[in-house]
């Protein structure tokens, strides 16, 4: 167990022109720079306003399940036989995923600014269907892009989508995943943002999305920060892990440990069939400082600066940049990042599941595994909270098609 | 600055029209197509060409561009090969003034200020990042500037008045305006409210030429942007009428000629 916790570490905040540090800022063409400056004043406005506030967390305990259990996990840890795990179940969470809180918390801003109309881009649909679910509840007209390889690969989730009443827009273009599917999104929104608002679904893209999104989903470590002194007597945990895409549910569980240096943040990438290019999304290492999707941050990209296609097993991960805080506080050395193949993934999804009874989504069984590799290093009185960002019954028809297992 | 640009629209104001700007993807369907395109779009009537830098995610391209992008990347088009070609037609003779049209990440990823220098020894005059607002993109405008090229940044009806004066402070050579909310891509109408538009747009930025582009792709169009503007920016119907020649098994220079002979007559009413 770390101890009762130093805060010894200065966490940099986003300047007024949304860098932290070298990465981030508003690389946008500039019809965008005024609905964005638009956003940022609208959302500073809303985050002050203890009517909204209100809203908001009525409708994260009474409506989506908030608080989540911080669980412990006996027969993992005792099959592993080292540290003891702890899991933070964003998975129980109405729509199975981490992504409904900042899903609520922006379509509420977007009816707040008047807007009637919410796009939204997804990868593996968790993002999507949040989108779509809030967007019924406060009723607005929704429309969701997704690449035609991810609509493949994770059809129940599309399905969702429709019945909640969204549109849901196949993207043809490029590599045909997620971020061909913001592309599109960004297209939409460049030219309707008089009546809609554009949900971003991760700690991406221009300024203001990276900390409003980091904002909305900071909940998740402020539980498990009271949760797991509650547990531990005070004490705080010492290492905390999350699978790491664009990174929204792993800045959401760090955010609120980030002052306290003893305890150890580490973000899982997916390090799909191999780290040859194309064949991975492992952007710490090979990534090199780029511009995509309108944010300066760590890109899988060639020399001449195009961008890397990308492979995961888990649509959620498979997308060549990164949060640009997560790049910064790497610089910082206040996280690192560690990457595990697809097949470790896989082994860790049965694991879970059969100790805990727990199916974790392919995203969350990322951050599942490098647990697993990690725990027997670590003495028994030492204590890892793996982030359970979301639920895998979207991923049981794909596993079970990849096991040759006809259901 | 170079005198090209400033010297190619004060040319078509004196003659009481607009210049035409004419868009072309760059190694869009290959290196060796462009290189031919460029003396015959000169020839043709063009004032400006621009040429487009591919890019594998083009956020602000609709889907003519889109495909052009992706053919010319997939013939091997980069950054460095763009700038060797224009070197080459500059080499044989080629007088009109070209842009560089780029999002950032190429331009980024090949240093701003190496390509600032081999821009300018290739005969490029201006530059224009899409992706790069004034924002993010003063330092790069003031490399630009000191390598001798002429930084154009884009308006839009977005735009605040603060907006548009700063846009005009760090643009030389001229301005580019958005036409309408959205991507590139050929319609059938003109924006309403364009004269309304324009007429803000001058009031922020003095006497910097404007050119408006965006949606504009047929002569009648052109006419009517003529005479609103001091240049008028064609695009995707260009890509598209070479990407149908091709698709025909006919040669794309001599089609994409024909539309640019039509349009620049238009420039002239």
């Amino acid at each position: 167990m770390a101890d009762f916790g130093r805060r010894d570490f200065d966490v940099p905040r986003a300047d007024a022109a949304g860098r932290f540090g070298e990465y981030g800022g508003r690389f946008v063409p500039e019809t965008l720079m005024a609905p964005l400056a638009e956003l940022e004043t609208a959302y500073r406005r809303a985050r002050r306003d203890g009517a909204f506030r209100r809203e908001l967390d009525g409708l994260l305990t009474t409506y989506a399940g908030r608080p989540t259990p911080l669980t412990q996990a006996r027969r993992l840890t005792e099959a592993l036989g080292g540290a003891r795990i702890l899991l933070k179940r964003e998975d129980l969470l109405h729509t199975g995923a981490h992504k409904i809180n900042n899903a609520l918390g922006q379509v509420l801003l977007a009816r707040r600014m008047g807007k009637r109309r919410v796009v939204a881009e997804t990868g593996a649909g968790q993002h999507g269907v949040a989108t779509a679910t809030a967007a019924a509840l406060l009723g607005l007209e929704c429309v969701v892009y997704m690449g035609e390889v991810d609509v493949e690969r994770q059809a129940p989730n599309v399905y969702r989508m429709r019945l909640l009443g969204t549109k849901v827009v196949p993207v043809a273009s490029g590599s045909r995943t997620l971020k061909d599917a913001i592309n599109e999104a960004m297209r939409d929104w460049v030219a309707t943002y008089d009546t809609t608002h554009y949900v971003l679904g991760s700690v991406l893209g221009p300024h203001p999305f990276p900390t409003m999104v980091r904002d909305f989903h900071a909940v998740i470590g402020k539980e498990a920060l009271a949760q797991s002194r509650r547990l531990l007597h005070g004490a705080l945990p010492d290492l905390l892990v999350a699978c790491v895409g664009g990174g929204s549910n792993a800045i959401g569980l760090f955010h609120a440990f980030l002052p306290f240096r003893g305890v150890e943040l580490v973000g899982v990438e997916a390090g799909g069939r191999s780290l040859a290019p194309g064949e991975h999304a492992a952007r710490f290492g090979p990534g090199r400082a780029g511009v995509l999707h309108g944010t300066r941050t760590l890109l899988l990209q060639d020399e001449d600066g195009q961008v890397l296609p990308t492979h995961s097993v888990s649509a959620g991960l498979d997308y060549p940049a990164v949060g640009p805080e997560h790049a910064n506080l790497a610089a910082l050395g206040r996280t690192r990042y560690v990457s595990v193949s697809d097949g470790e993934a896989l082994e860790a999804f049965h694991l879970l599941s059969e100790k805990e009874g727990i199916i974790p989504a392919l995203e969350t069984a990322h951050a599942v595994a490098w647990a697993v590799r990690e725990a027997p290093r670590r003495r028994p009185d030492e204590v890892i909270v793996v982030n359970l960002s979301g639920r895998g019954d979207k991923d049981v028809p794909q596993v079970a098609r990849r096991e040759g297992v006809e259901l | 600055m170079s005198g090209r640009l400033g010297a190619a629209f004060g040319r078509a104001r004196a003659e009481g029209r607009a210049a035409l700007v004419a868009f072309v993807e760059a190694g869009d369907p290959s290196l060796a197509v462009t290189g031919r395109l460029l003396p015959a779009l000169q020839a043709a009537g063009a004032d400006v060409i621009e040429l487009g830098i591919p890019f594998s995610d083009p956020i602000a391209d609709g889907p003519v561009i889109q495909r052009a992008s992706q053919r010319a990347l997939g013939a091997g088009a980069t950054l460095a090969k763009v700038l060797d070609a224009a070197a080459a037609a500059r080499g044989e003779g080629l007088s009109v003034p070209l842009v560089a049209f780029s999002y950032a990440n190429p331009i980024l990823a090949f240093g701003v200020a190496a390509f600032a220098r081999r821009a300018a020894e290739a005969g490029i005059d201006g530059v224009l990042v899409t992706d790069l607002p004034p924002e993010e993109g003063e330092a790069a405008a003031a490399t630009f500037v000191s390598s001798g090229l002429d930084p154009v940044f884009l308006l839009a009806p977005s735009s605040t008045p603060a907006r548009i004066r700063r846009a005009a402070r760090l643009s030389s050579g001229f301005v580019y305006l958005v036409s309408r909310p959205g991507v590139t891509g050929a319609r059938n109408d003109l924006p309403e409210g364009l004269p309304d538009l324009v007429a803000r747009v001058r009031a922020g930025i003095g006497r910097t030429p404007l050119a408006v582009g965006f949606g504009i792709s047929s002569p009648e169009q052109v006419r009517a942007v003529s005479r609103e503007a001091d240049g008028v920016v064609v695009g995707s119907a260009i890509v598209r009428t070479m990407e149908e020649a091709v698709a025909a098994g006919r040669d794309p220079v001599p089609a994409a000629a024909r539309l640019v002979s039509s349009l620049a007559a238009a420039t002239r009413g």
